[in-house]
């Protein structure tokens, strides 16, 4: 990998507190626990994992909408430091753009095209006319596939691919480094998400962003993927480069992940992998090991303590003591 | 008899710009224990066709159809009364938003209460057990506790499930199920697809499922309807149909796949975009978007060959 990381983050770990009942003390919903990465410019890092499990959260950890319960967070190289209700540096506001999943939700229906491609110009770059927005604003619209004529027109004239194209034109406008997709295309059809898939591939050639791709489509993330992180409640159990991961899944619930997943092929329908039980409450988290409730291989010793994340070599980490890790 | 069978179904919608042909001559029949799906594009009529079917369109909306049954009565002459009666019990859908679908002034529990009072009756204390009973099945951790949730309460994964659990309370003959499992991630999707599948072979419950997740389509479906544009444009038993797609817009959907594209730089798309209200070309609807497309194309309008088991809609069947 050459160059500097764009994302460095070190045992990202995001709680909530939540009452659940009046005069009850707050319970503590552990979403996001040690999560730690290296995103380089042009690089494509998936995260995939069960509902729930806490990939929205990381991406709002990411983008700096919230702060981390505790961990570091360097982008660009700097060291975000970040307080409960504070608004993020602007500077770095900019490098990091988030999509979120819906595209028929996320998009103002009062303003057109133009209008809102044209917002965060008005916010982070005062310097610019009213002409020069606007100029900024149409070569986005061209630049995702757009046509001129979109230009004026309001969100609800268009179908769920062509916002999405909208929400990633607007979420370039200002140049970012990272890009955060938080199910970018799993609402919609397949040509166009397959449209949706090409434009993302064209845009990190062309500007080396680096992208944060969580989904539960594995065919997808299998095609645009660099390095996976495979999360469960709330933290990574498995984490590597796609081309590994994918072809040797270790963890017992990767492998149950990946054979969950229907295969297009009506000739080859297969068994899967059954997950027995239901995922763990948030609010009574099982003892040791998540996973193991719901394992195929657990034993006794799984219970006695949560199994840290360790190098199988050196690019693949796996937390499960039933993984054969390499000598220290 | 088939337990579903329609024939000759058009939906139109008064528009402020005139009527919206959004579904035209649309046939279908599926029989007891069978598991159709339909897929294709978005906007291709696929939701509105089950809808109208269960006859819960808006007032703009003009339905006709030659025919319209459910186990040999005529859909089409109910009196609103039967229609509830059998809408919601042997009849019933999940639909597409589950969020929007879900009342938001009732807990889960009282809404499902509410079908089970409606269809199946029974003491309230059974009511319950059956309540909490579908919860689990859907896969809902701790039903005892979420039984009295209020929709906002759950993640949009969990509120799919409790629409399922609504759609499948009553034991009904025929499940139609449109995208049920898009909020969910692939775990609880196979358990939700097992789910229907046990029951549509322990209870010889018929399925319709609407998705455009091919992989949901090669493991559970049957028979496959394509639409495009409110048009069938073929229908074939599942494993012709990824082998041997009839119909181009059928080929340029499979080649979308990203598992079929292998290494390929791009991905396969199709240019253009679905013809709207005021710009439906002459001639086939597909031909601005069809890489075979010749002027015969352009000019007339295909129908299906008699002879053509998947009633292809094309001049020139792949
Ligand atoms: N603001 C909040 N307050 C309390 N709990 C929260 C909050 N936001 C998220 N959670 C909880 O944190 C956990 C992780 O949620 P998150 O939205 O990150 O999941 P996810 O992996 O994105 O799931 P999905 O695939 O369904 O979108 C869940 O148990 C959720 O209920
Ligand atoms: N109430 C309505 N009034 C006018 N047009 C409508 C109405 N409901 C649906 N339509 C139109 O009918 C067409 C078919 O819609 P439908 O919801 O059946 O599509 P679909 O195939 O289910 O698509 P998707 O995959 O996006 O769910 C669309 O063009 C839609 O805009
Ligand atoms: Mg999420
Ligand atoms: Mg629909």
């Amino acid at each position: 990998m050459t160059g500097d990381a764009v994302i460095h983050a070190v045992n990202l770990t995001r709680h909530y507190r939540i009452k659940t009942r009046p005069l009850a003390a707050p319970a503590i919903v552990k979403a996001l626990n040690e999560a730690s990465f290296d995103l380089y410019p042009g690089q494509t890092l998936a995260v995939v994992g069960e509902s729930g499990c806490g990939k929205s959260t990381l991406a709002r950890v990411l983008t700096m909408i919230e702060p981390p319960t505790s961990g570091q967070l360097t982008i660009n190289g700097q060291r975000v430091e970040l307080k409960e209700g504070e608004p993020p540096p602007k500077d770095l506001r900019r490098e990091v753009q988030i999509i979120f999943q819906n595209p028929y939700g996320s998009l103002n229906p009062r303003k057109t095209v133009t209008a809102m491609l044209e917002e965060p110009l008005k916010l982070n770059r005062p310097e610019l006319s009213a002409e020069q927005r606007r100029q900024a604003a149409l070569d986005m619209i061209e630049r995702v596939g757009l046509r001129p004529e979109h230009a004026d027109r309001y969100p609800h004239m268009f179908s769920g691919g062509q916002r999405q194209r909208i929400a990633i034109a607007r979420a370039l406008m200002l140049n970012p480094k990272i890009l955060v997709l938080d199910e970018p295309v799993s609402a919609l059809d397949l040509s166009i998400q397959a449209q949706i898939l090409n434009l993302l591939a064209d845009l990190q050639d062309e500007f080396g962003l680096a992208y944060v791709f969580i989904s539960h489509d594995l065919s997808v993330v299998r095609r645009i993927a660099d390095d996976v992180i495979v999360m469960y409640f709330g933290q990574p159990v498995e984490t590597g480069p796609a081309s590994e991961v994918f072809t040797q899944p270790r963890h017992p619930y990767t492998q149950a992940l990946f054979s969950a997943t229907p295969v297009a092929d009506p000739t080859r329908r297969k068994e899967r992998v059954r997950l027995k039980g239901e995922p763990p409450s948030p609010l009574s988290p099982p003892p040791g090991c998540p996973f193991a409730p719901r394992c195929f291989k657990a034993t006794e010793e799984c219970i006695q303590g949560d199994p840290p994340l360790e190098s199988v070599n050196p690019q693949v980490k796996v937390a499960c003591i039933h993984v054969e890790k390499a000598a220290v | 008899m088939a337990l579903l069978e329609i024939e000759g179904l058009d939906v139109r919608f008064r528009t402020t710009n005139g009527l919206f042909p959004a579904v035209e001559d649309a046939n279908l029949s599926v029989d007891k224990g069978e598991v159709l799906a339909i897929v294709g594009e978005s906007g291709s009529g696929k939701s509105v066709s089950m809808l109208a079917t269960m006859g819960l369109l808006p007032w703009t909306a003009e339905v006709s159809a030659d025919k319209m049954a459910f186990d040999g009565q005529d859909l089409r002459q109910l009196t609103s009364r039967q229609r509830r009666k059998i809408v919601g019990g042997e009849m019933s859908m999940i639909f597409q938003e589950p969020m929007s679908s879900l009342n938001p002034c009732f807990t889960v529990g009282t809404q499902i209460d509410e079908m089970l009072r409606q269809h199946l009756g029974g003491s309230r204390k059974e009511r319950k057990e059956r309540a909490l009973d579908l919860l689990a099945q859907v896969g809902i951790p701790d039903p005892k506790k979420r039984i009295g949730a209020y929709p906002h309460q759950l993640s949009g994964g969990m509120s799919q499930r409790v629409m399922i659990a609504m759609a499948i309370s009553c034991n009904p003959r025929l499940l139609i199920a449109d995208e049920p499992t898009t909020a969910l991630d692939v775990t609880i999707q196979a358990q939700i697809l097992d789910l229907l599948l046990e029951l549509q072979q322990d209870t010889g419950m018929a399925l319709i499922l609407i998705t455009h997740d091919m992989g949901v389509v090669a493991e559970t479906a049957q028979q496959v309807i394509v639409q495009y544009a409110g048009r069938q444009v073929e229908r074939q038993e599942v494993k012709a149909l990824f082998a041997h797609p009839r119909h181009p817009y059928t080929e340029a959907l499979l080649s979308a796949l990203p598992e079929r594209a292998g290494d390929q730089a791009r991905l396969p798309t199709i240019p253009g975009v679905v013809p709207g209200q005021l710009n439906r070309p002459s001639g086939c609807l597909f031909n601005p978007r069809c890489r075979y497309a010749t002027e015969h194309c352009r000019q007339v309008e295909p129908k299906a060959l008699a002879d053509d088991p998947a009633r292809t809609l094309c001049h020139y069947p792949l």
